[in-house]
């Protein structure tokens, strides 16, 4: 049934939040911190009226620690931070893969290292999204441009976690947090909401980690009639510890490529200008509407620019980004860091001439900036 | 439904990997007696650890288990209990994991008096990597990092439960295993937060460094060192911290986190969502 379109004029971080309550989050754990705190306050109040929790932590350890104790006993939990509070979350971030507990982590990225410019905004934590956690695992990061992305890849952020069974980072930035406007909720046929697979079998037959086929295992809450189990130390498909090299080697893989087999159902990018375009601008965030702007304004001018935004940072997007790049003369990757994403984009084009747009003063990246780097690339 | 407390042990993953002579499969017993005393189904139950010797706790456990990351046992555990008060969560954590590298998660589950049971094996030091000291290494001690004695203070983490609001605290030692037991089981049964710290043996580390070489010497100096609260009360500060007070610290019926945060949902309902319109002292 056709809905009525709910159309609301919001904050970045209130749409998050509404878009975390969509897919079906109950629980928030969270410590406070600018540029993210709106999120906590909103969860902690709707969560009361939605029959949920609301938890203020004594720190973001034990907040990521709750949310997966939370999403292991069965409800859809998420929490929010900014750059100190991600890096506190990094070892339990790492349970997350490891138990295969699904949970979204909100990072609105500020200014570091450390302190740094608080609360400026700053695209600095793309590696941390993607090796901030020790050993090797994959990683899920999408990156909103706008509060109706906001909205939208936060119910995208809750799908991929429940499908994958692992944590997915929504990497948003200050700016794109704290910018308000028009958004619609919901949408007409309302919000698409992936839940986890349950185990249907017989109680004694549950292994907690036995995978399907598309190297996702069945999920049992505790409480139900089989016996749930989670490990952070490596296990077999009973959850029990076995580190045979044989099983680790199986494990290891299983958790990598469950994640990127589907990369093609992952992997999100949005192009625009880019049928004929000589000059390509490759960004994501905040950023990819200045691109989006002096991409206009270089056209406007004679000269061909394009723009592709890269919504999934993590996978990286490889074919997007080789194919677009095999079409244009010159990339530039403009970014609020000294340049994270930009060897990403060299190694996937193959392209070592890409040049970067680096800045990391606390300000935006306008669409002036990136306008005179088109015009110097172009000779 | 069989009694039989065996049935929430995991007969098949025997023996244990514990040393001989070490105290966790004392608690582990007492712990599987509790449950079955308390009348529960393994399916009931979810036993979280931390990392360490007794963190391994969870492999012997049939009921439903997450083995976490050292120190942090407490705020899964959290994460379990307020979305799923119906379940009895156990915490298991050694000294290192509640005290010292989780000390901070301690005083905020007291605090919030959230209805998680925590079963500290106390054993003045860090069994799996070496017996390092901990938090809870007396002053003086030897442990592996404090070859010529602990510049450091021990913590009594008994005390510090009481003192951050937790409604049970008793403390025991694997000596007084029926003590253990029945300190468990009133745990399990009181509302919100309970800790039961169990002093024990580790006889490979703690005991060989501190001239106690076999588990014999160990509980014997365990026999020896415990005052129970009514003794300790004649002795002097410093007599009573070169001693182990066992005894129940404390048994509250506080409402517990889950009740305080549904008698605000309450609040919150009948004001129809509105802070605004709620009357809270302002
Ligand atoms: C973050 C982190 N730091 C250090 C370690 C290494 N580590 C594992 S167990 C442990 C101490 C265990 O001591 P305790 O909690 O008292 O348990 P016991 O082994 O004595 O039973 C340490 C330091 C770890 N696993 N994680
Ligand atoms: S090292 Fe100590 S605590 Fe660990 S199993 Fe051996 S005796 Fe027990």
């Amino acid at each position: 049934m056709a809905r009525e379109p709910d159309v609301r004029y919001l904050q970045g971080n209130e749409a998050i939040a509404e878009g975390a309550f969509a897919a079906g989050a109950r629980f928030f754990a969270g410590y406070p911190i600018t540029p993210s705190s709106e999120i906590a306050e909103i969860a902690s109040r709707r969560l009361l009226e939605l029959g949920g929790v609301y938890l203020q932590m004594e720190d973001e350890l034990a907040s990521m620690a709750a949310v997966i104790g939370a999403s292991f006993a069965g409800v859809k939990s998420f929490t929010a931070t900014s750059g100190p509070g991600f890096s506190l979350m990094q070892e339990n971030l790492g349970l997350a893969v490891m138990t295969e507990t699904p949970c979204v982590v909100v990072n609105i990225q500020r200014s570091g290292p450390s302190t740094g410019l608080a609360t400026k905004p700053a695209q600095a934590d793309v590696m941390q999204a993607r090796w901030g956690t020790h050993g090797d695992h994959a990683a899920i990061a999408l990156c909103p441009c706008s509060v109706q992305e906001c909205y939208d890849l936060t119910v995208m952020a809750f799908n991929y976690a429940e499908r994958f069974r692992t944590p997915v980072v929504l990497l948003a930035d200050e700016i794109v947090g704290h910018m308000r406007e028009k958004v619609v909720l919901g949408g007409p046929r309302g919000v698409e909401v992936v839940d986890r697979r349950r185990y249907s079998g017989e109680p004694e037959g549950y292994m907690p980690y036995l995978a399907g086929e598309d190297g996702v295992p069945a999920f049992a809450a505790p409480g139900g009639p089989s016996l749930g189990r989670a490990n952070s130390s490596m296990h077999d498909e009973t959850g029990f510890a076995n580190n045979t090299p044989e099983n680790a080697t199986a494990v290891i893989r299983r958790l990598h490529d469950k994640v990127y087999n589907a990369r093609s159902e992952i992997c999100h990018v949005k192009e625009y200008m880019t049928g004929d375009c000589d000059i390509v601008l490759i960004s994501y965030g905040a950023t990819s509407r200045a691109a989006r702007a002096a991409a206009m304004r270089a056209r406007e001018k004679g000269l061909r620019a394009g723009c592709l935004t890269l919504t999934t940072i993590w996978p990286f997007p490889d074919e997007a980004v080789a194919r677009v790049c095999r079409r244009a003369e010159r990339v530039i990757v403009p970014e609020m860091n000294t340049g994270q994403l930009i060897g990403e984009v060299r190694r996937a084009a193959c392209r070592p001439d890409v040049v970067g747009l680096n800045k990391f003063n606390g300000l935006g990246i306008d669409p002036g900036e990136i306008l005179r780097k088109i015009e110097e690339v172009r000779t | 439904m069989s009694r039989a407390y065996t049935r929430f042990l995991l007969g098949k993953a025997l023996p244990h990997f514990w040393c001989p002579g070490c105290g966790n499969g004392i608690v582990l017993a007492a712990i599987a007696r509790a449950l079955a005393a308390a009348g529960l189904s393994p399916t009931e139950v979810v036993v979280v650890t931390g990392i360490g010797c007794w963190g391994k706790a969870d492999d012997y456990l049939n009921v439903n288990a997450f083995h976490g990351t050292h120190g942090r046992a407490l705020p899964i555990a959290t994460g379990i209990k307020v979305n799923r008060p119906e379940l009895t969560v156990l915490a298991l954590m050694g000294d290192g994991d509640c005290a010292t590298i989780g000390g901070n998660h301690l005083l905020h589950a007291a605090r919030r008096n959230v209805g998680v049971k925590a079963i500290v094996v106390n054993n003045f030091n860090y069994g799996m990597t070496g017996g390092q000291y901990s938090s809870t290494t007396p002053g003086g001690k030897a442990t592996s990092t404090s070859p010529f004695g602990n510049p450091e203070e021990g913590l009594d983490i008994a005390r510090v439960a009481e003192a951050a609001g937790a409604n049970y605290v008793a403390r025991s030692t694997v000596y007084h295993a029926a003590q253990v037991e029945a300190y468990i089981r009133e745990a399990i049964s009181a509302p919100g937060f309970g800790l039961v710290e169990v002093a024990s043996t580790c006889p490979t580390y703690f005991g060989r460094l501190n001239g106690m070489r076999t588990a014999t010497d160990m509980m014997k100096w365990l026999r020896d060192v415990a005052a129970s609260l009514n003794a300790a009360r004649d002795l002097s500060e410093e007599e009573r911290r070169r001693r182990i007070v066992i005894g129940k610290f404390c048994d509250r019926r506080a409402p517990d986190f889950n009740q305080r945060y549904e008698a605000i949902r309450r609040v919150a309902r009948e004001s129809g969502f509105n802070p605004g319109v709620v009357n809270i002292g302002r």
